[in-house]
């Protein structure tokens, strides 16, 4: 009786992984989840042509695609950052009619397909769009074809993600600081800056490698909004679609390059995840 | 004690590795059975099922209208299509599509089939197209020729290298000795002629048929350069067809002079 109890113990509070008796009927579709999501992975290393990776991996068109991959998912995300975490402060600690519905709407691109996303941004900011045609008119800026374009279309896939975690950690976390602070003389923005900042840190830390792993692997919108030419507006993800037509050895070249930048995000978050459980 | 249970549980695992390969070693021989059984059972000459396309882009609107003519001719039939860029049609049949038929918008593309000897029987040609410049409703940019697109300040949209309609506009290019910059490479003729459409581009190079298409939503300008970049469309059925009888008379239904009248009133050129 006594000697298993400094075992669990030693677990923590919460419940430990079970160590005897894994039913069948969970453990076979447990594990063939499991082989089903590592074998294409496996597939891309198994059929991944090393002899010729160092001359793929070399070529300027590899580097440009790679370079303007992460320009635009790093401004995606920072202007993610600027405009959706104080959009999630407003969703979680401000109280206004039809909040539910706003809420809906921001999570909307989470769902909605990507292209969909990029026709409706060609519609909006397109040179004849809603919006768009008034930017030409009065500033003769237009967005499709540009590499302002990829970062907004980006931005608009990616920023859900951001909007989501920010305001779940802004719901975790206790309001009663940021009263304190205001019936301290606080100002409201002194203790969203002073106080709420640093205590959801952790949060939009996690919401932006999150939205900057979504921008970095989007296509839909970008090839849609922003269209496809080498150095302006070719992603890494449009760049392994065109090459898997004509070259399957540089896709494939390309995928692996995409790989290990995803694995370097997962191991940057393995400290908020991996060990979450 | 703990050790000691966590060896068997280790064992069972491995176990269960060897069953699940099992199952799915199973799934797939009995799935790839009952296909075989299906096209055994349509085999005798009488056509029925579902026949899936794999067709260009550009060949949209007329290969709509004969599959409508199809499921008319043969009661009982429904044909499935599948319209993109040749390139990628092409390259998801060598990786096991399941198509029967595959019509290309160019021999190259086409080759890519053969030369994987996908196809049942040698590919057909069975119409051509010719270039031509999209430009927006009235042209208000006033291209008249190839070389109009060049100029600077004009937006110009172009498909692919690696789709026929995109390295059919490079060899005009080329054979002009023009240099042209765009502001997008698409990835098939549709959606560079949808970037005219929605007057994102001020204009396209896209095949005469897609101009006539799109009716009064562009303005088509001819130019003679695309007389040396004409794009011969071969058809053939697939290997390995899930409905061979199906797509053999499809094959037949497009070379017909019911098939070739449809393809000229879009704007094809005869073979």
């Amino acid at each position: 009786m006594t000697p298993p109890a400094p075992d669990t113990r030693k677990g923590g509070r919460r419940p430990g992984p079970i160590r005897t008796g894994v039913p069948f009927a969970l453990l076979l579709p447990a594990l063939l989840g499991l082989a089903f999501l590592l074998l294409p992975l496996v597939a891309l290393l198994v059929r991944a042509p090393w002899h010729s990776l160092p001359e793929q991996l070399t070529s300027p068109e590899v580097w440009q695609a790679l370079r303007l991959s992460l320009v635009c998912a790093t401004s995606a995300t920072a202007l993610s950052l600027v405009i959706g975490v104080p959009l999630a402060w407003l969703l979680a600690r401000t109280d206004f009619p039809g909040r539910g519905l706003v809420r809906a709407l921001v999570t909307l691109p989470l769902v909605l397909p990507p292209v969909v996303g990029g026709v409706a941004l060609l519609l909006a900011l397109g040179r004849n769009g809603v919006v768009g045609q008034w930017l030409d008119a009065w500033f003769g800026i237009t967005l499709p074809f540009t590499t302002t374009g990829v970062v907004l279309a980006e931005t608009f896939v990616a920023m859900p993600f951001l909007v989501i975690s920010v305001e779940g950690t802004l719901r975790a976390a206790d309001p009663r600081y940021e009263e304190a602070a205001t019936t301290l003389g606080a100002s409201r923005f002194t203790a969203f800056r002073r106080v709420t900042l640093p205590l959801i840190a952790p949060g939009i830390a996690a919401g932006a490698v999150l939205a900057w792993a979504r921008a970095l692997g989007e296509f839909g919108a970008t090839i849609t909004f922003a269209g496809n030419f080498p150095g302006r507006t070719q992603t890494m993800p449009l760049a392994v679609y065109l090459a898997l037509q004509s070259d399957p050895e540089a896709a494939i070249a390309l995928s692996l390059v995409l790989l290990a930048v995803s694995i370097a995000v997962l191991a940057g978050l393995r400290d908020r995840w991996m060990t979450a459980s | 004690m703990t050790t000691r249970t966590a060896r068997p549980a280790r064992l069972q695992v491995t176990g269960a590795g060897v069953a699940a390969l099992l199952v799915l070693s199973a799934c797939n021989s009995s799935d790839g059975t009952s296909s075989g059984a299906g096209s055994s059972a349509s085999g005798p000459a009488k056509v029925s099922g579902t026949v899936t396309v794999f067709a260009a882009a550009s060949l949209q609107e007329s290969f709509t209208a004969l599959g409508k003519k199809f499921e008319k001719a043969y009661p009982g039939t429904e044909v499935e299509f599948s319209f993109g860029g040749s390139d990628t049609l092409a390259a998801s049949i060598v990786s096991g599509a399941p198509a029967d038929v595959f019509a290309a918008a160019s021999t190259k593309t086409m080759t890519i089939v053969t030369d994987a000897k996908d196809n049942a029987s040698p590919p057909l040609t069975f119409a051509r197209n010719q270039l031509e410049i999209a430009t927006l409703p009235g042209n208000p940019d006033k291209v008249t020729s190839l070389k109009d697109l060049t100029r600077s300040g004009l937006k110009v949209v172009l498909c692919d290298r690696t789709v026929p309609c995109g390295a059919a506009a490079q060899k005009a290019l080329d054979a002009s000795g023009l240099r042209l910059t765009p502001v997008s490479y698409e990835q098939d003729v549709k959606s560079a002629l949808t970037k005219v459409e929605l007057k994102e581009a001020d204009a396209a190079v896209v095949y005469r048929t897609d101009v006539r298409a799109a009716g009064d939503k562009v303005d088509g300008v001819d130019f003679p350069e695309s007389a040396d970049a004409v794009n011969d469309y071969p058809i053939a059925p697939l290997e390995n067809a899930r409905n061979a009888e199906a797509a053999k008379a499809f094959v037949a239904l497009v070379r017909s002079a019911e098939g070739q009248r449809a393809l000229t009133e879009a704007g094809f050129l005869k073979p």
